[in-house]
């Protein structure tokens, strides 16, 4: 029952998002806002071309929310009593902007081809006029509903790997009823059927989301992201229900699962994925805010501030998510690196670097109104990167570690839905942003010009990452050649402009905002920069190592200490909370590339072959190797190393890596054994033994590695701290209006 | 010029999706040719992997003869799998020569003693060096050579039946 349940709200769901963008559809078009040339829905066609460029039409919506209340109300006389109400709201002034609009909607009252529910709301007596302002109040629950739906149709899900019900196909392929509490949770979306339905679920709770909080924006560009927002939901949920139904049945059913890959058996995967997912999916609130300001030819500063918590939050979680999955990937995988350059990390990276770019430029938005055209087109490139990042990993186009069963069919189907909605994006984005206007100009030298200057730097480097990525693909298709792309290539090539960037977020912050001095700046920046130099120095006279982690250690320090400088001399209690999550934020990227570069620089390894009770040196530990024993976890049996490590004089450590076997499916593993220290880590993993009684075993001293995940810590709290600050302060502002 | 600009994002997007097709529609085997099929077998000498029968090295492949070279060793289960059709590619006269992967003495002689010896010479190649200056990537893997010591034609895995044709098209050509 509880999977006909959950497939049943599948498609109840994906009919309330075909609503949802219908109703969408045709309010914008009642307002005559609609775009000429797709939104990506496909169903733009139907529009008479002439409507969207009525010049009254556009002369009401293009001016700032001030100018709209006043041009409404001389067109209200049609709209009737509805339209009373806010419209006096909307003399209020400033306040209007959200009012006056919503009554502009009935202005052009041509058109009364909308759906069912839209002749209902039409046919009221008021005519269609007040029926595009009904439209669009229909379309929050709507969304709000869809959202509902979905999260119960993985709640669904989640039950019935719970419940280990092995008539329904993807619990069989992907659990088994012997496997820890934990993982049957997990396993529900360790799987291309449940991950894809975690990801439509998240994206319509964004919608929902959207629906209840976002108050900001003017009437018809919320209703534009909302149906934005619907035309994406709705393509793959068709994906889900044609392709990829995870709800299908198997009769009869087995006694029992085949079982979860044993990498996966983690606690990582309980939150990893979700956590990715949320990054990624959330980006699509963004996507479908600037969709829906093109169509609105509404971008400005409060789209800006509009989207900018949304843009906040989904980096966030794309922050935890890439510096979690980075950690256990070093731990689960036992190879001792922490970033193999895999395409699925690329996949996670790229949206990351695109989120992190349009997170700056649209502070540049909100505060100072330029960057228009950029920062909308970063915010269809952000969520485009996510799509394109899931459609690679589910496709297995690119070879890769991470990725899923391979099914041409699935692959296509996306592909298509990929054309059909970042094209259309881009497409409208070509279309409409000359009519964006130009911003405030600025000097180069200025708060503005180093935030673009930030901007290029990520968007060279998402380059690079991308044409790495796609590169192997590319010459296939051109020669046929087959090769693939490794770190050689990438720290080349996306190490040198990360360290220029590194550097330029230590000058940002310290510049005025239009205009700055050089000098003025030299002189704030001197201090970091002399303990740069010091740095420098000092590493060059204790060892030699790369340029790039010398570079970038010597860097570490000089920015960690420049992203404090916004704080000096300021009275720490009465610094904004995004000022706080700025200077933390900066600071977690000068701790992580510290790390980063320690690691790299100064990591020792040792692999031997040793007899129990052999001892080898590896840093500064002596460790011996006292035996190995069989063990048994819950699902799993295991051979497990004892070794002592010690060092210098200190207390000994014990460590047990063990090489685990696991026979639903049959897979070994090996689960290092790490020894977490203030200065460093002692990474331990156990190999094969031979016949003369050796043991191949595996050591690393990695000297301040846990930096790098400390840093990524960090970054993602100055995120959540900005995010708060900037909610709070809009908090305040709402309310301190509201008195008025 | 900032009209055309605007235009980029989507032209290079449609750059993607070319490829991306490509990815999907090209046929999904994960063979990875020789570079070395057109060029001269790289330089090497290697010595008898048994007793009585001699070693193989590069002037011995060009003695104006096209063969078959086979990549094998007594370890690998497919190689048995082809034994059988190599031994009729020998009855047809056809001269096959095998470098021995990581090999022993004993277990290659159990092996051809028990799936038969077709093979002319063998050179014992115990750390692959060979078979990586030939391009190959595993075991089994067959090589047509033609009389001047040029690589003509590579085979991946076992030869099986229905490739013979290929194969014996192949060493004509080399002819």
């Amino acid at each position: 029952m509880i999977a006909e349940a959950g497939l049943a709200a599948l498609w109840l769901a994906a009919a309330l998002a075909a609503l949802q963008l219908v109703l969408g559809l045709s309010a914008l078009r009642k307002a005559g806002v609609a775009p000429g040339a797709g939104d990506g829905a496909g169903k733009a066609s139907r529009q008479p071309f002439s409507t969207p460029f009525l010049p009254s039409a556009v002369e009401a919506r293009a001016g700032p929310a001030i100018g709209g209340p006043s041009t409404t109300l001389g067109r209200n006389g049609r709209g009737g009593g509805h339209a009373g109400p806010s419209t006096a709201l909307g003399m209020g002034g400033d306040e209007g902007s959200q009012a006056g609009p919503l009554t502009a909607l009935g202005i052009d009252g041509g058109g009364g081809a909308g759906a069912g529910p839209s002749a209902a709301f039409g046919a009221d007596g008021d005519g269609q006029t007040s029926g595009a302002a009904a439209l669009g109040a229909a379309i929050r629950p709507l969304a709000i509903v869809q959202g509902l739906l979905a999260l119960f149709a993985f709640a669904c899900l989640i039950a019935l790997f719970v419940r280990s019900d092995m008539s329904v196909k993807l619990v069989v392929e992907n659990s088994h009823s012997m496997k820890p509490m934990l993982y049957k949770w997990a396993g529900a979306w360790g799987n291309h059927e449940g991950s894809m339905l975690m990801w439509v679920t998240i994206l319509a709770v964004a919608g929902a989301l959207v629906g209840v909080v976002e108050r900001r924006l003017r009437e018809p560009t919320l209703i534009a992201t909302l149906a934005a927002q619907a035309a994406i939901a709705l393509g793959f949920y068709a994906f889900l229900l044609f392709a990829s139904n995870p709800f299908a049945r198997l009769n009869p059913a087995p006694a029992d699962g085949m079982g979860l890959n044993p990498l996966l058996q983690d606690p990582g995967l309980a939150f990893h994925p979700p956590t990715l997912y949320l990054g990624y999916v959330g980006l699509s609130v963004a996507f479908s805010f600037a969709v829906g300001a093109l169509v609105t030819r509404d971008v400005g500063g409060d789209f800006a501030r509009a989207m900018r918590p949304w843009v906040l939050a989904a980096w966030i979680m794309l922050t935890i998510g890439i510096t979690a999955g980075s950690y256990w990937a070093y731990y689960e995988l036992g190879w001792g690196g922490w970033w193999f350059w895999d395409p699925v990390e690329n996949a996670s990276l790229m949206p990351w670097l695109a989120a992190t770019a349009l997170l700056h430029s649209v502070t540049v938005l909100a505060t100072r109104q330029g960057l228009r055209t950029w920062t909308v087109m970063l915010a269809v490139v952000a969520f485009s990167m996510s799509m394109i990042g899931t459609f690679l990993v589910r496709s297995g186009i690119l070879t890769s570690v991470h990725a899923f069963a391979v099914d041409p069919r699935r692959g296509s189907f996306i592909l298509a839905l990929l054309i059909l909605y970042i094209g259309g994006a881009l497409a409208l984005f070509a279309l409409r942003a000359p009519t964006i206007r130009e911003g405030t100009p600025f000097d180069p030298v200025s708060r503005e010009g180093a935030l673009v200057g930030n901007n290029l730097l990520l968007s060279a480097i998402l380059g690079v990452v991308l044409v790495g990525t796609l590169y192997p693909l590319g010459v296939e298709a051109v020669n046929g050649e087959k090769l693939s792309v490794g770190p050689p290539y990438f720290n080349a090539a996306a190490g040198p402009l990360a360290l220029i960037l590194v550097a330029l977020m230590a000058a940002g912050p310290l510049l005025r905002w239009r205009r700055d001095e050089l000098g003025a700046l030299a002189r704030r920046i001197a201090l970091p920069a002399l303990l740069s130099v010091a740095t420098l120095g000092a590493v060059l006279l204790v060892s030699p190592i790369g340029v790039l982690p010398l570079l970038g250690l010597a860097l570490a320090t000089g920015v960690g200490a420049a992203s404090l400088a916004p704080l000096w001399k300021r009275n720490l209690r009465r610094t904004p909370l995004f000022t706080w999550g700025m200077v933390i934020a900066h600071l977690g990227i000068a701790v992580s590339l510290f790390g980063m570069a320690s690691e790299s620089a100064f990591t020792k390894e040792k692999l031997v072959a040793a007899r129990p009770g052999d001892t080898v040196a590896v840093g500064p530990y002596s460790v011996r190797f006292v035996g190995v024993d069989p063990i048994a976890g819950p699902n799993w049996t295991a051979l497990e190393a004892t070794m002592v490590a010690r060092r210098d004089n200190g207390a000994p450590v014990t460590l047990k890596p063990q090489a685990r076997f696991f026979p639903n499916p049959p897979t070994e593993t090996n689960e290092s054994a790490i020894a977490t220290r203030l200065d460093g880590q002692l990474y331990v993993v156990l190999g094969k033994g031979d016949d003369d009684g050796r043991w191949q075993l595996r050591l690393w001293w990695k000297p301040f590695v846990t930096l790098i995940w400390g840093g990524g810590g960090l970054i993602a709290l100055g995120g959540a701290l900005s995010l708060l600050g900037r909610l709070r302060r809009e908090r305040t502002a709402h309310d301190r209006r509201a008195y008025l | 010029m900032r009209k055309g600009l605007l235009w980029a994002p989507l032209a290079l997007f449609a750059l993607l999706v070319g490829f991306i097709v490509f990815g999907l529609v090209r046929p999904a085997d994960h063979v990875i040719p020789s570079k070395m099929i057109g060029q001269p077998v790289p330089g090497f000498a290697l010595p008898a992997a048994l007793p009585g029968k001699p070693g193989l090295d590069s002037a011995a492949l060009a003695d104006g003869k096209p063969r078959l070279l086979n990549v094998f060793a007594s370890w690998c289960l497919p190689c048995a799998a082809e034994a059988p059709v190599l031994m009729a590619l020998k009855d047809k006269g056809v001269t096959i020569d095998a470098i021995a992967i990581r090999d022993r003495p004993d277990d290659l002689a159990a092996f051809l003693a028990r799936w038969g010896d077709p093979f002319a010479r063998i050179g014992a190649d115990h750390d692959s060096r060979v078979q990586m200056a030939f391009g190959s990537s595993g075991v089994p893997e067959s090589f047509v050579i033609d009389g001047r010591g040029i690589i003509r034609h590579q085979h991946v895995g076992p030869i099986r039946e229905e490739d013979v044709p290929a194969i014996l098209a192949a060493l004509d050509g080399a002819r």
